[in-house]
């Protein structure tokens, strides 16, 4: 960098200009000579861009080519790395430029490295991890879930030997929030499905003159499938959800950490209290399901069917015996406790970070309406002889 | 800027205000007549009544103040986060709110655990500014990712790991890379060196000042080290009394007779780490060698 660059008065007034480099021949040599603002605010707009990645491109990296880049008003990382780039990672045979730019370049020659090469899984690989990996995390899955249904049943009885030191505040709470908080939504789902349901039986029951019949199948349907199934979808949901992040939050903030070290048991005072309140709120809320379903088929039945209310209502204790209602009953119970058994599971899993929340609450919803739906259809075959009117 | 003026001759001891400027210096952040007011059930609550600050280009100033005074607000304020209930605030000349998409050109945050984004890579947390301009070619976001990310004292072989593999003083340094990928000229921290060791936390200010030496920061941060205090500001702004008490160096505030100044820095822990500034330590920022030496890196 001995003999004198050339420096054009021109280039010298690019001050805020947009980045550029410009070739000119002095003394004999080819010199590319950059300005203009090569930062990252100078490059973002789409002309400037265009504009200089074209400059750059008809001016290819040559041994005898020289650079100057002392017109340069601004140079950042961004626009130092961009120059060393398309040097191609090295120095040019010849450069001119100010002290300052050059530190810039110097830090983004120092630390340019490539990156360490991520080899991407094989296909084998990844099926591989996919099913192993699977396998065994469906059998932890079993393992901790058996765990905590037993620690369930340690707590119940350690209850039952000192009711009076119970978590019942906690209970009274939980009940309420997935109880009677749940009522308005549930209802109006009901109401509308019982609607659904009624007017696409009647149009079939008409064509066999059985009009009579929708009674049945509205009070058998609704009463011993749809209530506790719609109400339990609806309470994993909408509870299920809320109790892993919950629980998820709290582990996420070391907050189950600070209960066991006070020697309280989270088992005995999150999970117990969730699961009791859920399994006398589920069958509620199944029953008040199947009463707001019934009312929308009533409804529905009066105006499509010219089925009285009146005689709906004499009729439905004749069509549907009452042991579908302790079927149902005792269903939703199963339910709850299935509902918040897996939300506790999946909060108690959470890892203290913010993706782990997220994941956690969905599989919980999602694991827990797929129990929903599974055990139902086990219900449905252990009472495949029962209830019906021969 | 006629209120401006009619403020300085006020006779409130104001050791540090304008006094170093020099006529070149220039303002990066002018904050006036601030008013932070927050509503609640029992009235309202008064945080700032009429700031002002200004922070000059290069320096390195440290707002302290007790809980409640309103240090990260200023902070969030200058950010454009939060708007001042009255008063002005400009960066840059500009108002904080008016920085769109290239806004991380302008100004870089640490926030005080990092806010790393858990879903990318550490790699793409450095790069996300820059892809989202949605116009450079990946190879040279990702050249200039790795440029940051060794900058910071970082090797290369932890860009594929996730911020939830890293430890405490990583994801620090790994965030300092996010605020710096677009070069801002100015930098705001929220209490850098809060959660690490203090062989971590001397890591990080070794780190911060050949930063700042380096790449010519503007820094503003807020800290209860007082370690970390004394070493790096080159100012320290004082928040009392829901205003700036004295704004200077660390010696101009000391002599400050303020009663939270006195309980801060004289009583107690404040006492020890005063001990170590007797002995005639100068903060390093302000005497370091510019350019040359690699980053203070960071071995764990």
């Amino acid at each position: 960098m001995s003999t004198a660059p050339p420096l054009t008065a021109d280039a010298q007034d690019a001050d805020g200009a947009l980045p550029r480099v410009d070739l000119r021949e002095q003394d004999g040599r080819e010199w590319a000579v950059a300005s203009g603002r090569w930062t990252v605010l100078g490059m973002c707009t789409p002309s400037a861009w265009e504009a200089l990645s074209v400059n750059l491109q008809v001016l290819p990296v040559r041994e005898d080519r020289a650079w100057d880049l002392r017109p340069i008003a601004q140079l950042d990382h961004i626009g130092a790395q961009l120059l060393w780039d398309h040097w191609g990672q090295a120095w040019p045979a010849r450069l001119e430029m100010a002290a300052r730019h050059k530190a810039v370049l110097d830090q983004v020659a120092q630390y340019t490295t490539v990156a360490p090469p991520e080899t991407p899984a094989s296909l084998v690989d990844r099926f591989y991890h996919f099913a192993h990996g699977g396998l065994r995390n469906g059998m932890h899955v079993a393992q901790d879930f058996l765990r905590l249904i037993g620690q369930l049943a340690l707590d119940l009885g350690r209850l039952i030997r000192a009711p009076q030191r119970g978590p019942w505040r906690d209970f009274s709470g939980q009940l309420y929030q997935f109880g009677a908080t749940a009522l308005p939504i549930t209802a109006l789902v009901g109401l509308l499905i019982g609607v659904v349901l009624a007017y696409l039986t009647s149009q079939q029951l008409r064509l066999y003159g059985a009009e009579t019949f929708i009674v049945n199948i509205l009070g058998l349907s609704l009463i011993r499938e749809l209530g506790p199934v719609l109400g339990a979808v609806l309470i994993a949901g909408r509870s299920g959800s809320a109790i892993t992040a919950q629980i998820g939050v709290m582990r996420v903030t070391e907050e189950l950490d600070a209960m066991r070290v006070m020697g309280i048991p989270p088992g005995f005072r999150l999970v117990m209290p969730r699961v009791m309140a859920l399994a006398i709120a589920m069958p509620l809320i199944s029953m008040w399901t199947s009463i707001a379903a019934l009312v929308g088929g009533m409804v529905a039945a009066d105006l499509s069917l010219d089925i009285s209310p009146s005689y709906f209502i004499s009729a439905l204790p004749r069509v549907v015996p009452i042991i579908n209602l302790w079927i149902a009953t005792s269903k939703s119970a199963v339910f709850g406790v299935l509902i918040a058994l897996i939300g506790c599971y999946f909060g108690m899993k959470v890892k203290p970070n913010t993706e782990s929340l997220g994941r956690g609450t969905t599989a919980s919803v999602v694991a827990s309406i797929t129990m929903v739906i599974v055990v139902d259809a086990l219900f449905a075959v252990m009472f495949k002889g029962v209830g019906f009117r021969s | 800027m006629s209120e401006a003026e009619s403020a300085l001759p006020s006779s409130e001891p104001r050791a540090g205000v304008g006094a170093d400027a020099s006529p070149d210096a220039e303002v990066v952040v002018e904050i006036r007549k601030l008013w932070t007011v927050f509503g609640s059930l029992d009235g309202e609550q008064v945080v700032h009544r009429d700031l002002d600050l200004s922070i000059q280009r290069g320096e390195i100033l440290s707002l302290v103040g007790g809980s409640g005074t309103g240090k990260s607000v200023l902070l969030r304020q200058i950010l454009g986060l939060e708007e001042p209930a009255r008063g002005s605030v400009r960066v840059l000349g500009q108002p904080p709110t008016h920085m769109s998409v290239t806004g991380a050109a302008n100004v870089g945050m640490l926030f005080q655990h990092g806010a790393l984004f858990s879903a990318f890579s550490v790699l793409d947390n450095i790069a996300f500014p820059l892809r989202e301009l949605k116009l450079l070619p990946d190879d040279l976001i990702r050249d200039a990712a790795l440029v940051k990310l060794q900058m910071v004292g970082l090797g290369p072989e932890h860009a594929s790991k996730s911020p939830a593999d890293l430890s405490g003083g990583m994801i620090k340094r790994v965030a300092l890379a996010r605020a710096l990928i677009m070069d801002p000229p100015l930098l705001l921290l929220d209490e850098p060196t809060a959660g690490l060791d203090p062989e971590g936390a001397d890591s990080f200010c070794d780190l911060l000042r050949w930063l700042h030496r380096e790449l010519g920061l503007t820094v503003v941060m807020v800290t209860h080290d007082l370690d970390t205090l004394f070493d790096l500001s080159t100012r320290i702004a004082v928040l009392a009394d829901q205003r700036v008490i004295v704004c200077g160096t660390a010696r101009d505030v000391i002599a400050h007779p303020h009663p939270f100044i006195h309980e801060y820095f004289l009583v107690g822990r404040g006492r020890r780490a005063m001990e170590a500034l007797h002995e005639g330590v100068t903060p390093p920022a302000a005497v370091g060698q510019p350019g040359g030496g690699p980053p203070p890196s960071f071995e764990r």
